[in-house]
């Protein structure tokens, strides 16, 4: 493994954390986001690939262990699996949150905000409520309020799990096309082997409850789409991953 | 047709009724200072007006300052509340003990201590309070944990937490504490100016209604009474209109 040399934005090594309630949700990992790499963190439910990404956007502090950057921490988006909106705020002004926090002036942040909507393709939805819209545009624009900010690091925790699976298809795509146009790093974390194989250009695959890594699968395929989901390559990496998974279930009570 | 006829049904059944009482007392020639008929009640409200409309001024002027100072004071508290729990825990029982203890029996040691004006207002501000202040304490708890993040992600300040996000969603619960404080504060508002009994040109609704009872002035009673209902009605509408004004775009209590 490790074909892929770009050097690392972000390192996370001998990282523990175990929660109040005592439950321990992660156990030593040690993992590699490497520069401009879609790199998926493939897991069980409450395997703890949400807690290693929370602790990446430092959201939570560590046990033990350290969270290394490579120089300075950039700037990070933060998607959570739901679209997490304020309900009482349009479009617009939900996305210039970040900016706003900043003390930028609505229209100082004009810009940005009309760059991200146009991103996620909502230019014409700017003044509308989160309650006018469906799951998917509401999760559009939860992803362009990451983008606000130009973040060189994206991260994504199960965004696409409540979607339906055509809209979830169609976000997939736009992600993958979003992360060409920006060169951004994506850390994405799910639980379905199809959607990781399809985004990734590296997997990690989570043990169960305490998580650690237990393999990483490099996807080596160089344009994505339908053909890409049609593949051999595909149909493998596929297998490959989910073998991975089930042994991550199967290690279930083990430890 | 038959939709118009729905649509009309509540208020045929009102005309009914009133028509039905204004039978009953003409056919069974019922003495108005046992029950008088509605058109009695009527032309007694229009000849009493000027001594009806003073002493609804009086009551009307109650009811809203106890109530202004029930918004800003279950405001003010509720803030202390959701910031510091042990200043919820310290002061909570008071709050619980003056709301379940009845006004009514409160109202006389108040009058001892207070001016006649003061206390009455006192009254009212105290059964006003309560449904603001838990309302508002239930409103800022419920704040999604998520857009906390969000906002601690983006370094937001106390102040900005608070202002941008906290106020707006505690927002619904506010205004349903005031369309409850409102009906209290006239009900504490009368309530406070029976148990008092003050006379003269201070004298609110009730006690219009008190000194029309000792000179058998029933009609009189009871266009005091009307107008009484009809004042709790217009507040009532009053903030519903305001919270449909507020919340009709994002809340869903208002779709």
């Amino acid at each position: 493994m490790g074909a892929d040399m770009s050097p690392s934005l972000v390192t996370l090594r001998a990282v523990s954390k175990t929660f109040q309630t005592g439950t321990r949700a992660l156990d030593n990992l040690n993992l590699d986001v490497r520069l401009g790499e879609f790199l998926t963190l493939l897991g069980p439910s409450g395997c703890g690939k949400s807690t290693a990404l929370r602790i990446i956007a430092g959201l939570m502090a560590p046990m033990s262990g350290q969270v290394e950057w490579g120089c300075v921490k950039p700037e990070l988006g933060f998607v959570f699996q739901d679209p997490t909106l304020m309900p009482w705020a349009s479009v617009e002004d939900n996305i210039w949150l970040p900016l706003r926090l900043r003390g930028q002036s609505k229209a100082q942040a004009r810009k940005r905000i009309d760059e991200a909507l146009a991103l996620v393709g909502l230019s014409r939805f700017g003044g509308a409520f989160p309650r006018e819209l469906s799951g998917g545009m509401k999760m559009r624009v939860s992803i362009a309020r990451a983008l606000v900010t130009r973040p060189a690091i994206l991260l994504l925790d199960e965004p696409f799990a409540a979607l339906d699976e055509i809209t979830r298809f169609r976000l997939n795509d736009d992600l993958l096309a979003l992360q060409k146009e920006l060169a951004a790093t994506i850390v994405f974390v799910t639980h379905s082997v199809f959607e990781s194989v399809y985004l990734s250009s590296r997997i990690c695959v989570f043990s169960n409850r305490p998580g650690r890594v237990m393999q990483e699968i490099v996807v080596d395929a160089p344009t994505r789409g339908s053909d890409f989901r049609a593949s051999a390559l595909f149909g493998q990496t596929c297998q490959q991953a989910s073998a991975a998974l089930e042994r991550a279930y199967g290690l279930e009570g083990t430890t | 047709m038959k939709r118009l006829f729905e649509k009309l049904a509540p208020w045929l059944l009102f005309a009914a009724a009133i028509g039905a009482w204004e039978i009953t007392v003409r056919v069974r020639e019922i003495a108005p200072y046992i029950l008088p008929a509605p058109s009695v009640i009527a032309a007694t409200a229009i000849s009493d007006w000027s001594l009806l409309w003073a002493a609804l001024l009086v009551t009307l002027r109650t009811t809203f300052l106890a109530l202004l100072m029930a918004s800003f004071g279950g405001l003010a508290l509720a803030l202390l509340f959701a910031r510091w729990r042990w200043v919820e825990r310290s002061l909570f029982p008071f709050a619980v003990v003056l709301q379940v203890t009845p006004i009514i029996a409160i109202a006389p040691l108040l009058l001892v201590y207070l001016e006649t004006d003061a206390a009455v207002l006192t009254c009212a501000f105290i059964v006003a309070f309560f449904p603001v202040l838990s309302n508002s304490v239930l409103g800022l708890r419920s704040v999604d944990r998520n857009l906390i993040e969000l906002y601690e992600l983006y370094g937001a300040s106390r102040w900005q937490q608070l202002r941008l996000l906290r106020l707006p969603a505690a927002l619904p619960y506010f205004l349903g504490g005031l369309r409850i404080g409102g009906g209290l504060a006239l009900i504490g508002a009368i309530v406070a100016e029976i148990a008092a009994g003050s006379a003269g040109k201070g004298a609110g609704l009730a006690f219009r209604i008190i000194e029309a009872a000792y000179r058998l002035n029933v009609p009189r009673m009871f266009a005091a009474l009307a107008l009484i209902s009809l004042t709790g009605i217009a507040i009532y509408l009053t903030f519903s209109l305001m919270s449909r004004l507020l919340l009709a775009r994002w809340h869903e209590s208002e779709i």
